[in-house]
C-alpha cells in the first residue's frame, strides 16, 4: 500500500461526496416535475414521446398498476432483445457478419440485460454485431437503469406521501429518467471517454501487419499441440493482428452511468479500448457511484429530512472504505506461492498480485475499481476477480452478498438499503418496546413481512443453485480452478446474478445449458422478486397517516442510526453467507498461507 | 391493461430508435469530427499499411525487441478475442508457469530480480504497457543484441515512459510498441523479422 494509492482512494471518495448534493437536487426536481436547465431542449421531446406512445402524463398509478406497467415493459423489451440476437445476420450494422446467437445464450443474455445484471456468457467482439451492441445491449443499459431509478423514486414517494393510494406514473418516470438523468450525462461522458482514447466508429475490424512476424505453436480446437510430419510441434506463421473496434464509447459510458457493466469486449474495462488511461478509469468509477450517491440526497430532500439522507450516505461510505482497504491490502501483499518474482512495490513498478491486472492501473486503481463495481451492482471489471488473492477476491463477493447497498446499483441500491432501513427501525423499535416509526410512518407487520421476503429470497436462490451446482457433474465440469477456489467460482456466479451485478469469477464456463438457464432464472428472480415486495411496502407506506415524532421515536438522522444500519446489513449478510464463505475464500486463504496448491 | 400493453410496445420501439440508434450515431458523428485519431483506435501506419494500434499490445519475442507482458487473449495478443487466464492464486498451472518463465528470464539477466508484471498475464491480454522496472530488466539484452550502449537504450526507454496521469492517477508505464518502433528507426539496419524461439 502506498501513499499514492491512498490518495487515489481519497480523491475518488471526495469526488463522490461533492457530486451527491447537486445531482440529488437535480433528480428531485426532475421527479417532482419542476423546471431544470435542460427543459427548453427536453420538454418538447418528452411531450412528443407521450403523444406517440399514448401516455397521459397527468394520470397517477397505484403500486399494483405501477408494478404491472414495469413488468410489461420489461417483458416486451426482453423479447425484442432475444429476437434481435437471433436474427442479427439479416440486420444492418453487421460488418463482421456475426451469426445468430444460439437460443439458450440469447435467452441468458436477454434476461441479463433486462435485469440490469449484464452477466455475459459470450465474448462481445466475437459474438455481437454493432446493431446488437447499440440497439440491443446499450439500449437495455439505458432502460434497465431507468427502471431501477424510477422504482427507487416510487419507494421514496411512498415514504413521503400521506394517505394517498398512488405512487406516480411509471411511464412518465421512465421517460424523465431516460431524458434528464441518463441521456445528457452520457452524451458528455461518451465524448470525454473518446478524448481519452475510447474508439467510436462503425468500420469493420482492422487488419494490422504486425512489426515482428511470429512463429507460434499450432494448436487444435481443444488447445492441444499439433505435431508436424517430423514429429516436432508444428508452427503457424502469424503476421497479422485483427483489431476489433466499434461504437464503444457510447456504450461504455452508459455501462457505468447506469451501473450495468456489460462490456463491449470480453475483457470489459480492462481492455485498452474500453478504459485506455488512469483518467478514463477515474471517470468510469465516478460514473458508477454518482447517481446512487445523488439518490441519498434525493431521499433526504423528498422526505424533508436531508440529515437522514446523509446518515445513509455515511453508512454506505464506511462500508465502502472497509471493503476497498481490505482488498487493496490483500492484493498489495502479492502471491506468497510465486518464487523468483519481485512483487515488491517500488518507484518503478506496482508490485503485488499482478496476474489479471493492467500496468496502467496497478494495484490501487484495480482494487478501487473492483470494490466500486461490486458495491454498486455494476459488474464492469478492470482486472479479473478470479485471479485475485483469496481475501482480495472475497471482498467483491461480500460486497454483492450485502445486497449491493453500498451506494449500490442506480435505484436498486436505494431501494435495497431502504429495506435494511425498515429492518433497522424495526429492530430499534423492538429494543425500546414500541411500534417502530420511520419518518413519521408506522412500520407494521405487513411492511416487515415484505422486507423479510426480500432478504430471504436473495440468499435462497444463491445458496440453492450453488449447492446443486457443486454436487452435480453439469455444475462442476465448468470449474477452471480446482480446490476451494472452484466453490468460490460457483458461489460468485450465482451471487453476482442474483444481485444483478454481472461481474464474474470468470474462469467458470457459464456458457452451458445448465448455467445459461439457471443463471437466467436467478437473474429474473433476483430482480423481480425484490421489486414487487418492495413496491408493496411503498404502496402500504403511501396509504398511512403521518405520525409526528415523539420522545420515544428512534431518530434516523444520527450517527447512532448509521451504526445500527451498518450492523443490520453486516449481521444479516454474515449470518446468511458465513458458512459458504468459510468453505471458499477463507479456507483457500488458510491453505495458501500453509503452502498448499491445487 | 390493454392500454399499458400498447404503451409498452410503442415505448420499446420509440426509445430503441432514440437511445439505441440516434444516440450512438450522434456520438459517432461528433467523435469522428472532434477526435478523429482516437475515435478510430489510434492506428499506426507505415508505408500506407496499418501495423498496429498505439494502445493495443502486439507480440514481440525476438531478443532485439522489448517484450510485452504475457498474453492470454486467444492464442496470444488476439485483439479480436480479449481476456486473461483467470487462474486462481493457488492453481498449480499458474505457479508452474510463473516458475518456468522466471527461470528463463533469470538466465537472460541474472543480475536483477524479475519484475512481477513480466511474469503475469494482463487482464485484457492486450496490455500495451510494461512497468519501468520491467523495461529496465530488458535493457541489457536489447543493448547487447543491437550493439548499442545501455545508456542509449535507457534514454529511449525514458522517452517512452509515461508518468502518473495528473501526477497521481494510475502507475508509471512504458509503451512497448512505440519503444520498439523507435528502436527500429534508430538502429542502422532496418528490422528484419527475427526468428522466434
Amino acid at each position: 500500500m502506498t501513499a499514492n494509492g491512498w490518495l487515489q482512494i481519497a480523491v475518488f471518495l471526495a469526488l463522490i461526496f461533492l457530486v451527491t448534493k447537486p445531482l440529488g437536487i437535480f433528480m428531485t426536481r426532475v421527479f417532482n416535475r419542476e423546471r431544470t436547465f435542460l427543459d427548453p431542449v427536453l420538454r418538447p421531446v418528452e411531450r412528443l414521446l407521450y403523444r406517440v406512445t399514448c401516455v397521459d402524463e397527468k394520470r397517477e398509478m397505484a403500486w399494483t398498476e405501477y408494478a404491472f406497467a414495469m413488468l410489461l415493459f420489461s417483458v416486451v423489451s426482453m423479447l425484442v432483445l432475444y429476437l434481435l440476437q437471433r436474427t442479427q445476420l439479416y440486420l444492418p450494422f453487421n460488418p463482421q457478419k456475426m451469426a445468430a446467437v444460439p437460443p439458450e445464450l440469447a435467452f441468458n443474455t436477454a434476461a441479463s440485460f433486462t435485469t440490469n445484471t449484464n452477466w455475459q456468457n459470450y465474448t462481445g467482439e466475437a459474438t455481437m454485431s454493432y446493431l446488437i451492441q447499440m440497439a440491443g445491449l446499450a439500449y437495455h443499459n439505458f432502460t434497465s437503469a431507468a427502471v431501477g431509478i424510477v422504482l427507487a423514486i416510487a419507494f421514496i414517494r411512498g415514504i413521503a406521501r400521506r394517505e394517498k393510494t398512488t405512487i406516480g406514473n411509471f411511464w412518465v418516470d421512465l421517460v424523465r429518467t431516460a431524458l434528464w438523468v441518463l441521456l445528457p450525462f452520457c452524451l458528455v461522458g461518451a465524448l470525454l471517454l473518446v478524448a481519452e482514447g475510447v474508439p467510436q466508429n462503425l468500420r469493420p475490424y482492422d487488419h494490422a501487419k504486425i512489426v515482428e512476424t511470429q512463429q507460434v505453436p499450432k494448436v487444435d480446437a481443444n488447445g492441444k499441440l499439433v505435431l508436424g510430419a517430423d514429429g516436432k510441434p508444428a508452427t503457424d506463421r502469424v503476421s497479422e493482428q485483427v483489431i476489433a473496434q466499434g461504437p464503444i464509447a457510447s456504450q461504455e459510458i452508459i455501462k457505468e452511468w447506469g451501473t450495468n457493466g456489460g462490456g463491449f469486449f470480453n475483457a470489459n474495462s480492462a481492455h485498452p479500448f474500453e478504459n485506455p488511461t488512469p483518467l478514463s478509469n477515474l471517470i468510469e468509477m465516478f460514473a458508477i457511484f454518482a447517481i446512487a450517491a445523488g439518490l441519498t440526497y434525493t431521499l433526504g430532500q423528498m422526505t424533508n429530512s436531508s440529515k437522514h439522507g446523509w446518515a445513509v450516505w455515511h453508512a454506505m461510505a464506511i462500508l465502502f472504505l472497509t471493503g476497498v482497504l481490505t482488498l487493496y491490502w490483500a492484493e498489495s501483499r502479492g502471491n506468497p506461492l510465486l518464487h523468483g518474482v519481485d512483487q515488491h512495490v517500488s518507484a518503478t513498478q506496482p508490485g503485488g498480485n499482478m496476474e489479471g491486472k493492467e500496468v496502467r492501473f496497478g494495484i490501487a486503481a484495480s482494487s478501487l475499481f473492483a470494490t466500486v463495481t461490486t458495491d454498486a451492482s455494476c459488474g464492469a471489471i478492470n482486472g479479473w476477480h478470479d485471479s485475485f488473492t483469496p481475501l482480495g477476491g472475497m471482498v467483491p463477493l461480500v460486497n454483492i452478498m450485502l445486497s449491493e447497498t453500498i451506494f449500490g446499483g442506480v435505484g436498486a441500491g436505494m431501494y435495497g438499503i431502504l429495506i435494511y432501513v425498515v429492518l433497522a427501525v424495526f429492530i430499534a423499535g423492538l429494543m425500546v418496546g414500541r411500534t417502530p416509526e420511520y419518518l413519521g410512518k408506522k412500520i407494521e407487520a405487513y411492511d416487515v413481512k415484505m422486507a423479510m421476503l426480500v432478504t430471504l429470497v436473495f440468499p435462497f436462490v444463491i445458496l440453492v443453485f450453488t449447492a446443486i451446482s457443486s454436487v452435480q457433474g453439469f455444475g462442476t465440469s465448468s470449474i477452471l480452478n480446482p480446490g476451494p477456489h472452484g466453490l468460490t467460482e460457483i458461489l460468485y456466479a450465482f451471487t453476482s446474478q442474483a444481485g444483478n451485478n454481472g461481474s464474474a469469477f470468470a474462469g467458470l464456463n457459464g456458457n452451458t445449458t445448465w448455467y445459461n438457464v439457471s443463471g437466467a432464472l436467478t437473474m429474473l428472480i433476483g430482480r423481480f422478486m425484490m421489486i414487487i415486495p418492495m413496491l408493496a411496502i411503498s404502496g402500504s407506506l403511501a396509504r398511512k397517516k403521518y405520525v409526528p415524532p415523539s420522545l420515544g421515536t428512534f431518530p434516523v438522522t444520527t450517527p447512532l442510526f448509521s451504526v445500527l444500519l451498518i450492523s443490520v446489513i453486516v449481521i444479516v449478510g454474515a449470518l446468511t453467507f458465513f458458512p459458504a464463505l468459510s468453505l471458499g475464500p477463507i479456507l483457500e486463504h488458510l491453505l495458501m498461507a500453509a503452502g498448499r496448491t491445487f | 391493461m390493454k392500454r399499458n400493453l400498447i404503451t409498452a410496445v410503442l415505448m420499446t420501439l420509440v426509445t430503441t430508435i432514440l437511445l439505441g440508434i440516434i444516440y450512438p450515431l450522434v456520438v459517432t458523428g461528433i467523435a469522428q469530427g472532434l477526435f478523429r485519431d482516437k475515435a478510430n483506435g489510434q492506428l499506426i501506419t507505415r508505408d500506407g499499411q496499418v501495423i498496429g494500434s498505439r494502445i493495443i499490445a502486439q507480440p514481440f519475442t525476438g531478443a532485439r525487441y522489448f517484450h510485452p507482458r504475457p498474453s492470454a487473449a486467444g492464442n496470444g495478443y488476439d485483439a479480436a478475442n480479449s481476456g486473461g487466464t483467470n487462474l486462481g492464486p493457488t492453481n498449480q498451472k499458474l505457479i508452474a508457469r510463473v516458475a518456468d518463465d522466471a527461470a528463463r528470464l533469470a538466465a537472460e539477466n541474472p543480475n536483477q530480480p524479475v519484475p512481477v508484471d513480466l511474469l503475469t498475464t494482463s487482464a485484457s491480454g492486450l496490455d500495451p504497457h510494461i512497468s519501468p522496472a520491467a523495461a529496465e530488466f530488458q535493457v541489457p539484452r536489447v543493448a547487447r543484441e543491437r550493439q548499442m550502449s545501455e545508456e542509449a537504450i535507457r534514454q529511449l526507454v525514458k522517452k517512452h515512459t509515461e508518468g502518473r496521469q495528473w501526477g497521481f492517477l494510475g502507475e508509471p508505464r512504458v509503451n512497448v510498441l512505440e519503444l520498439n518502433l523507435d528502436l527500429d528507426s534508430q538502429s542502422s539496419q532496418r528490422a528484419t523479422a527475427s526468428v522466434a524461439r
